[in-house]
């Protein structure tokens, strides 16, 4: 069998963005969770949100650390297997991306080394600084990375200009339209809210396996309140900004929503499909469970507002992984709802937490991670065939690899990403379990560790 | 020259060239150090260890992102280049990513899994820091002879692969004689004697083999008058290294005197050699393939790029400078409250 570096190399990418985006998407929020805990602590001198702090930053570091080293190997990629990306839009793409490296990257990866080891070694409004930077670092890495991402889905402000050689390269006509291009700042919206809601379920989850333990620490009640209220209050905000994100899907990408509501005729007053299986030969959805009107309701806000189906389109992107990820992507958004908000009742009402609530808290440990993946995977399958839209397709991108060597790669890579997803998760929750195992709960004890800190702390004044 | 660079436009590029050697170097130096206490845990006791890892602790993450920008400086300001020279050295690169990731995340793993599996992590962290040592010697040397890939060439990368990996040991070496006392301290000090010599054996395998690869680089260093402008540096490089090795010889001192300054000689060496380098190579960015010109992105696209990195690295380097500071003095246990 020919070995088909195209495809390869596509996996490869795909594999390495799924496994990156796993961390960042946790971090980019606990950054500001983590401040939160700080702030408390500097109103409050509770030592139990400083307990919640500490017990998350280690969460934080892992997370980062996995996010670093996974992220370098992504700009490496670039390089080793889509070299035309860089030759085509590379005058677009350089400066993001270096404006990320410098404005974010050194940000986050210098004053993490403070946040991390320095509270005993520096004042606590250095302390607490390095914590707003460490949090504004995250966002605006992540701020820039999606101005690049949005511009490959919604191009704008460029031209394409041949070289001497003949080939057409984009170059900058206005910088503002090409940061604040249509899509940015919905993707970007979306993207942050995600990542809020992708944080609140792990530390509720983590929490709830905690308290399962029978750990009985006032931080972990504290840390499980802030994400239970955090999750109730972002929820409905990500509907919102999701319902947006669509609309401007449809404006400038229409295929793509298509194949999200798996619609193949053009129709007015489109039904909402709930479920089916779409069959690209068929051209049909098979089994499929629909509510009339919806879809046009929803995309159109009208009765008969029109969708475009997929066989009016040219060409359109794979239907089936996109319309499985955004019914998968959604349906853990709705079960995000309901449990957040009966968190809330159950929060408002003072009652002792079920413990069927923690188990299902535990299980959505990494349910933002699921449903950011998933959504990923929607946006990026849905811009297929092309890298940058319209302007060059991802096989156009391709470097000089032969397949053997991608796939031998590909398969270190899969085996590393496969191991590295396992031990983060088990080591998470031994590291829940070593924090309640007895030495840390007993109140006194915390009480003289908060002692001793203060003194290192007054000290190094 | 420099009136015609400003002239015909040229001088962008050369800006970013120098300010992409510059990260390298600066990449070399500081991931260097912890990469090198990387495969300098292999020889200590399981204390040491701890102790060793706390010192680079507080920085490593942000010693690895000087790779970040200087791959992203050449990816972002000299994109033809950046494909040729990534997909020529498509292999050691993915090597170098799978040594990177396995010690950057064993950092973490190897203080929070259970006490009993701490060991595992500790062996992968220093197969880690040794594949991405040897990883990116190799690279080095497979840039100097062009991407040779004869048996010859092997055999030279090799032998850089190695020189790297040695050259990262010794300012690991001095690293720990600034940060650490005591027996360790000690040790140190022999492994820095060990690896200067190795690396000084390499030092000299690159400054022959150049010349002898490149008529154009023999030319540029031995024709006269270069010559009198050029002896300073080899001969610079070789009075640092005897300091070095006299200093190495005699240490420790007394109330710990000039425990810093191994490490400092070292940074020195490093600059001299690089300089070396660079002389060597300019102005092609792909050894005898192109040059930098060539390869370079739109002027306006570097424009805008100079000037978020002429606001942005003062404030880098005074932050960095900082967060040295904070943890200056001996390592102690690294505690996150």
């Amino acid at each position: 069998m020919e070995l088909d570096p195209f495809l390869l190399s596509r996996i490869q990418f795909a594999a390495n963005i799924t496994f990156h985006i796993m961390f960042p998407s946790i971090t980019i929020a606990l950054g500001w969770v983590l401040l939160f805990f700080k702030l408390r602590y500097n109103a409050t001198q509770d030592e139990a949100w400083m307990q919640s702090y500490f017990f998350f930053t280690k969460v934080f570091a892992l997370s980062f650390a996995i996010g670093v080293v996974s992220g370098v190997t992504m700009s490496f990629q670039f390089g080793t297997n889509w070299p035309g990306f860089m030759e085509i839009v590379g005058n677009i793409a350089g400066p993001l991306l270096a404006y990320e490296v410098l404005t974010a990257f050194f940000l986050e990866a210098t004053f993490l080394g403070i946040m991390l080891f320095g509270f005993r070694r520096v004042p606590g409004w250095l302390h607490t600084t390095a914590t707003v930077l460490v949090a504004v670092g995250t966002t605006a890495s992540a701020f820039w990375i999606l101005v690049l991402n949005s511009w490959m889905h919604t191009p704008a402000g460029f031209e394409m200009i041949a070289n001497d050689a003949g080939q057409l390269q984009a170059h900058v006509t206005s910088w503002w339209e090409v940061v604040f291009n249509p899509s940015m700042p919905y993707r970007l919206t979306h993207m942050l809210l995600a990542s809020g809601l992708t944080t609140a379920f792990l530390i509720a989850g983590i929490s709830a396996y905690r308290l399962l333990r029978g750990d009985r620490a006032s931080s972990v009640r504290k840390a499980l309140t802030t994400a239970i209220v955090l999750a109730a209050i972002l929820m409905p905000l990500q509907v919102i900004a999701g319902h947006e994100h669509g609309i401007n899907t449809k404006e400038y990408q229409p295929a793509k929503l298509a194949a999200m509501e798996g619609a193949w005729e053009t129709q007015k007053g489109a039904p909402l499909v709930l479920f089916g299986i779409p069959d690209e030969t068929e051209r049909k959805n098979h089994f499929s469970i629909e509510i009339p009107y919806l879809a046009s309701i929803i995309v159109t806000h009208s009765l008969d507002g029109e969708i475009k189906g997929l066989n009016d389109f040219e060409a359109h992107p794979p239907v089936k992984p996109i319309f499985f990820g955004f019914r998968l992507m959604v349906g853990i958004g709705v079960l995000m709802l309901i449990i957040s908000w009966v968190g809330c009742y159950l929060l408002w009402r003072n009652k002792e937490t079920p413990k069927l609530y923690l188990y299902a808290l535990v299980g959505m440990t990494f349910s933002g991670v699921v449903a950011t993946i998933a959504g990923w995977y929607v946006t990026e399958i849905g811009r297929q065939p092309w890298l940058v839209q319209g302007v060059l397709t991802t096989k156009e991108a391709l470097g000089p690899v032969t397949g053997g060597m991608v796939l031998s790669t590909l398969l270190v890579y899969l085996s590393i990403y496969a191991f590295l997803t396992i031990a983060y998760i088990v080591t998470l929750f031994h590291m829940a379990r070593k924090a309640g195992d007895g030495s840390e709960r007993d109140p006194e004890r915390q009480i003289i560790q908060g002692g001793e800190r203060h003194t290192a702390i007054a000290a190094a004044k | 020259m420099i009136e015609q660079a400003i002239a015909d436009g040229s001088w962008l590029p050369y800006t970013f060239a120098f300010l992409m050697g510059l990260s390298m170097l600066i990449y070399a130096v500081l991931d260097g150090y912890d990469l090198g206490v990387g495969m300098l845990i292999d020889n200590a006791n399981w204390h040491e260890k701890d102790r060793m890892i706390a010192s680079i602790g507080p920085f490593w993450d942000a010693n690895e992102t000087w790779l970040i920008l200087g791959v992203g400086l050449l990816l972002v300001a000299f994109p033809a280049a950046h494909g040729v020279i990534l997909t020529e050295l498509y292999l050691p690169v993915a090597i170098m990513l799978f040594g990177l990731i396995f010690r950057g995340v064993a950092f973490d793993f190897r203080a929070k899994v259970p006490y009993q599996q701490k060991w595992r992590w500790n062996n992968k962290f220093f197969y880690g820091s040794l594949l991405a040592s040897l990883a990116q010697g190799y690279m080095l040397g497979s840039y100097i002879i062009g991407f040779d890939q004869s048996l010859s060439g092997i055999m030279f990368s090799c032998l850089i692969a190695v020189a790297i990996a040695s050259a990262y040991c010794l300012i690991g070496a001095c690293w720990l004689i600034m940060k650490c006392e005591g027996s360790l301290q000690v040790k140190a000090i022999a492994w820095a004697k060990y690896h200067l010599i190795n690396s000084v054996v390499g030092l000299v395998a690159v400054s022959a083999a150049t010349p002898l690869i490149s008529k154009r680089i023999f030319e540029k260093w031995f024709s006269f008058p270069e010559i009198l402008f050029l002896a300073p540096i080899p001969i610079a490089t070789g009075l640092l290294i005897g300091t070095l090795y006299l200093l190495l010889r005699k240490m420790p001192f007394a109330q710990d005197k000039y425990c810093w300054l191994p490490f400092i000689l070292t940074i020195a060496i490093y600059i001299l050699s690089f300089v070396g380098l660079a002389h060597s190579f300019f102005p092609y960015i792909v050894p005898e393939k192109m040059t930098i010109v060539e390869a370079a992105a739109a002027p306006a696209s570097l424009f805008i790029m100079l000037i978020g990195a002429l606001i942005v690295l003062p404030i880098l380097i005074g932050y960095t400078a900082l967060a040295y500071y904070i943890f200056h003095g001996k390592a102690t246990e690294l505690r996150y409250d």
